[in-house]
């Protein structure tokens, strides 16, 4: 049995969706934030935490985003096969819903048009970054990550040889963290994804990032595997906005692909305290 | 003098500022921002360079002043500004060295600066300064007033007028050469050397 559904709906879902993950931080990373800062050893440390906890309260309440960096929109939507789409184009849909999102909400436009040439802004923050799946059931689900560029710009990707094995994935996810340094604004999550290619490895990161802040990998392997990060991470000792301390990493989230024989292909997202992901089924 | 001491500890950091209020400021500090500053980030660094490259004069004055890696969000009506937190400063570390040598006194940004910019700031008498990153809703609070000067149609890469009240940063690069983030992990770090930077260089280093 075919569903029909509007692509409207679409854009209205998005467009409430990208104002909502900037307004208001999600329960589970909140959370997060909160246990750091039961867990932070360093004065300096705790009151930081303090900070950026009041700072999602001042937004909720005054209706301004936490970060001014409303980000780059990163819309997963998993498309039912069950499903027909009808009053317009997917991905035109998308863009409207992020243009209205971004434009009622007072969010800001970050994206230029041209990368290199004359980088104009495109004003609404449209295009967004878009990855679609067919998969089974009659249900559209959209999942979007509002993805700020001072930690998405510490990312890194790296095409390993097997044999570096779990050591060298473990040395590049945490030579990213110190690497990334204040830059990233720590304390955030790590979003890694091992395996695929090229660039299955990178959607790979972001989709892990989207995770429930915290909840582990089904795989009791991978879940061991994203604690002892976490704990490495932690331990470099750069902690809240890396003026020192032990809560450097909220969380690191771990998806795995097969790859080829030849690889061992690692991503490394790096992202931010001010992490904005929500999603919503229709 | 601009630079003067409040309770706690604190530094007051009002601009303009002189070579010697600039002195009285160490790495580590904890300051409190008053006054004007000008905000600024990549687009508007970029055409200031031009314009300077062009032997333009440039549409704000800025010796003594103090710089502003910020692009808010729109304001809703009625407010003076949107989220205003600060931007990564080591992407303004190209066009920092010329606009020290028009006499700007202080940049405020979040993270760390290149290695290159310390013997600037030392030459310079200037310093750097950093922010709480992503806490833009925190920030906007510090922000009285905001109207933009120059370069409008970059949207929020437009340079802004701004007028702070207890702004709060610490002092991260001092005119002596110091560098706060090369210091504070060192105490809370929980592991020796560890096989990172071999992995890294294999790996030529990302």
């Amino acid at each position: 049995m075919v569903r029909e559904l509007h692509v409207d709906e679409i854009a209205g879902a998005l467009a409430k969706l990208c104002i909502d993950i900037c307004y208001r931080m999600s329960p589970d990373m909140k959370a997060a934030v909160k246990r750091a800062r039961e867990l932070e050893e360093s004065p300096i440390g705790r009151e930081i935490l303090d900070q950026l906890i009041a700072n999602t309260e001042i937004a909720a309440e005054g209706q301004v985003p936490y970060c001014q960096d409303t980000g780059t929109t990163v819309v997963f939507v998993d498309v039912g096969q069950d499903v027909h789409l009808v009053g317009g184009a997917l991905e035109t849909a998308i863009n409207e819903g992020v243009a209205r999102g971004y434009t009622e909400g007072f969010l800001r436009g970050s994206i230029v048009t041209d990368p290199l040439f004359d980088r104009r802004n495109s004003g609404d923050n449209t295009p967004a970054i878009v990855h679609t799946r067919v998969v089974p059931g009659d249900r559209v689900r959209l999942t979007v990550d509002a993805k700020g560029a001072g930690s998405e710009n510490m990312s890194r990707l790296a095409m390993l040889k097997p044999s570096d094995g779990i050591e060298g994935v473990r040395a590049f996810v945490l030579e990213t963290v110190e690497r990334s340094g204040p830059n990233a604004c720590p304390p955030g999550i790590v979003g890694v994804g091992v395996g695929g290619n090229f660039e299955g490895v990178a959607r790979l990161a972001k989709r892990a990032l989207t995770r429930r802040v915290g909840d582990p990998n089904l795989d009791p392997r991978w879940a061991a595997f994203e604690r002892e990060l976490l704990e490495g991470a932690n331990a470099l000792g750069l902690g809240p906005e890396a003026l020192g301390g032990t809560q450097t990493v909220l969380a690191v989230h771990v998806e795995a692909a097969p790859t080829h024989i030849a690889s061992l292909p690692v991503a490394v997202n790096m992202e931010c305290h001010a992490h904005r992901a929500g999603h919503v089924e229709l | 003098m601009s630079v003067s001491e409040l309770p706690g500890g604190l530094k007051r950091v009002e601009a303009p500022l002189s070579d010697d209020d600039v002195r009285a400021l160490r790495a580590g500090d904890r300051v409190r921002i008053f006054g004007r500053v000008y905000g600024a980030r990549d687009a508007a660094h970029k055409r200031l360079i031009e314009m300077l490259d062009r032997g333009e004069m440039l549409p704000v004055d800025l010796a003594g002043q103090i710089v502003y890696y910020v692009g808010p969000t729109p304001a809703r009506p009625g407010a003076v500004i949107g989220a205003a937190g600060p931007t990564t400063a080591g992407r303004m570390d190209r066009f920092t060295p010329p606009l020290l040598e028009l006499g700007l006194k202080a940049a405020v940004g979040k993270g760390g600066r290149g290695e290159a910019l310390r013997p600037e700031f030392q030459k310079h008498s200037a310093c750097y300064m950093a922010a709480l990153g992503g806490a833009g809703a925190l920030a906007s609070r510090s922000v009285k007033a905001a109207r933009v000067v120059a370069f409008e149609e970059l949207g929020p890469e437009a340079i802004f007028e701004l007028e702070l009240e207890d702004f709060p940063a610490w002092v991260v690069n001092d005119c002596y050469g110091a560098d706060h983030y090369a210091t504070v992990a060192e105490p809370w770090r929980k592991v020796s050397e560890t096989g990172t930077s071999q992995a890294s260089s294999e790996l030529g280093g990302g």
